[in-house]
C-alpha cells in the first residue's frame, strides 16, 4: 500500500519537475552575472580561480553563513550526543604493527596535502573546505588504524575558534577600510597566478581550512566516542 | 539519440533525485533513509552543475596565459554547489547523531517500531 502510494506521489513530482524544467537548454550560456565574473573577476580580485573569487569576494557574506551553519551543526552534534551516559572504557584491540606504522607514516603526508590544497585555493581547484575535509580524513585514518589515540579537545576547539575569528576580523577590517562591503580587499593584489596574489583570499582560505579541519575532526571524534 | 546525448546529465541528475526520494518514502531503516537524503543531495548538485555547463568549456581558472574567458563554464553554480556540499555534510552529521540517539533510546532503527516516527 505504502509503496503504491509512494510511486504515485513520485510520478506526480516527476511530472511537475519535467513540465517546469524541460525548456532549459543544455550547454549554452545562461546567466549574465557569470559572464561578468569571468570577464572582470581577474582584474577585480586578482585570483586566477574564478570560483574562489566568487565564494570569498563577491559572495563572501554567504560563505560566512555557510561556516556558521557548519559550526552550529558541529555544536548541535556535540550537544545531542553529550547527554548520553558514558559507558566507561571499552576494550580496544590494538592494530597490527604494519597498520599502526603505516598510519603514523601517512598521517603527516595527508596533513601536508590538505595544507597544499587550501593554501593554493586561489590558483588551483580546491580551497579551504576541501583542504579541511582532507585534513579530517587524516584524523579518520588515525582513529581507524591507531585505536586509542584521540585528538586534543582543547587545541582543536582553540584552532576552530581562531579560524572563525580571523575570518570575521578580516571581513570587518575590509568593511571598515577596504570598501563598502564585507570581505572587501585591502591588501595589494600582486601578480596573477603567483602564490602571493589575490590580497586577502589566501589568508581567509587558510583560516577556513584550519576551522573546517578541526571542526570535522571534532565531529568524527564525537561519533567515534559513541559507536 | 541526440536527445539522449544532449540531456544525459539532466536525466542522470533527475534519476538520482528520484532514487533518493523513493528511498526516503519506502525504506523503513533510518540509516537507509539518511543514505537516501544524501543521494538526493548529490542529484541536486549534479543538476546545478549541469545547468552551468557550456559546450566545450573548461574550468573557470586562468591557469594558462592564452586562455580566454568565453570558453569557460559558468562559475556561479559551482560556487553555490560548494556551499551546498558543506551544508549537506552538516545535515548528514546532524541526522546521524539523531539516529544514534534514537537507537540508544528505542533499541531499534526500524521506523515501524518507533511509535512517534510511524506514518
Amino acid at each position: 500500500m505504502r509503496k503504491i502510494f509512494s510511486v504515485i506521489l513520485l510520478i506526480i513530482i516527476c511530472w511537475g519537475i519535467i513540465l517546469s524544467l524541460y525548456k532549459i537548454p543544455f550547454g549554452i550560456p545562461k546567466t549574465k552575472v557569470g559572464e561578468y565574473y569571468l570577464n572582470k573577476g581577474k582584474e577585480e580580485t586578482g585570483a586566477a580561480n574564478i570560483v574562489t573569487s566568487v565564494v570569498l569576494n563577491y559572495r563572501g557574506f554567504d560563505t560566512l553563513g555557510e561556516v556558521t551553519v557548519l559550526f552550529i551543526a558541529a555544536i548541535g552534534l556535540g550537544a545531542v550526543l553529550a547527554t548520553l551516559k558514558k559507558k566507561g572504557k571499552r576494550k580496544v584491540e590494538q592494530a597490527s604493527l604494519i597498520l599502526y606504522t603505516g598510519c603514523r607514516f601517512l598521517f603527516p603526508l595527508i596533513l601536508l596535502f590538505g595544507a597544499y590544497v587550501f593554501i593554493h585555493g586561489h590558483l588551483t581547484p580546491g580551497g579551504g573546505f576541501q583542504g579541511g575535509a582532507i585534513i579530517a580524513s587524516a584524523f579518520v585514518l588515525v582513529y581507524l588504524g591507531c585505536r586509542g589515540k584521540r585528538i586534543n579537545e582543547v587545541s582543536s576547539k582553540t584552532t576552530e575558534s581562531l579560524g572563525g575569528l580571523i575570518f570575521i576580523v578580516i571581513g570587518l577590517i575590509g568593511l571598515a577600510i577596504g570598501g563598502h562591503y564585507f570581505l572587501s580587499n585591502f591588501l595589494p593584489k600582486g601578480e596573477l597566478n603567483t602564490l602571493f596574489s589575490a590580497g586577502i583570499i589566501p589568508i581567509i582560505y587558510i583560516a577556513i581550512g584550519f576551522k573546517v579541519g578541526s571542526e570535522l575532526a571534532g565531529v568524527i571524534d564525537n561519533l567515534f566516542e559513541e559507536s | 539519440m541526440s536527445f539522449l546525448h544532449n540531456y544525459i546529465y539532466y536525466i542522470g541528475a533527475f534519476g538520482l533525485i528520484f532514487i533518493g526520494l523513493f528511498i526516503i518514502l519506502v525504506k523503513h531503516n533510518l540509516i537507509k533513509v539518511i543514505i537516501g537524503i544524501s543521494i538526493l543531495e548529490t542529484g541536486v548538485n549534479l543538476f546545478l552543475i549541469a545547468v552551468g555547463y557550456i559546450s566545450k568549456g573548461t574550468a573557470p581558472i586562468f591557469s594558462k596565459p592564452g586562455i580566454n574567458a568565453n570558453q569557460m563554464v559558468d562559475p556561479v553554480p559551482q560556487a553555490l554547489v560548494l556551499t551546498a556540499i558543506v551544508i549537506g555534510v552538516a545535515v548528514l552529521a546532524m541526522a546521524l547523531s539523531l539516529a544514534i540517539r534514537l537507537y540508544k533510546h528505542y533499541g531499534t532503527l526500524d521506523l515501524r517500531k518507533i511509535k512517534e516516527q510511524r506514518w
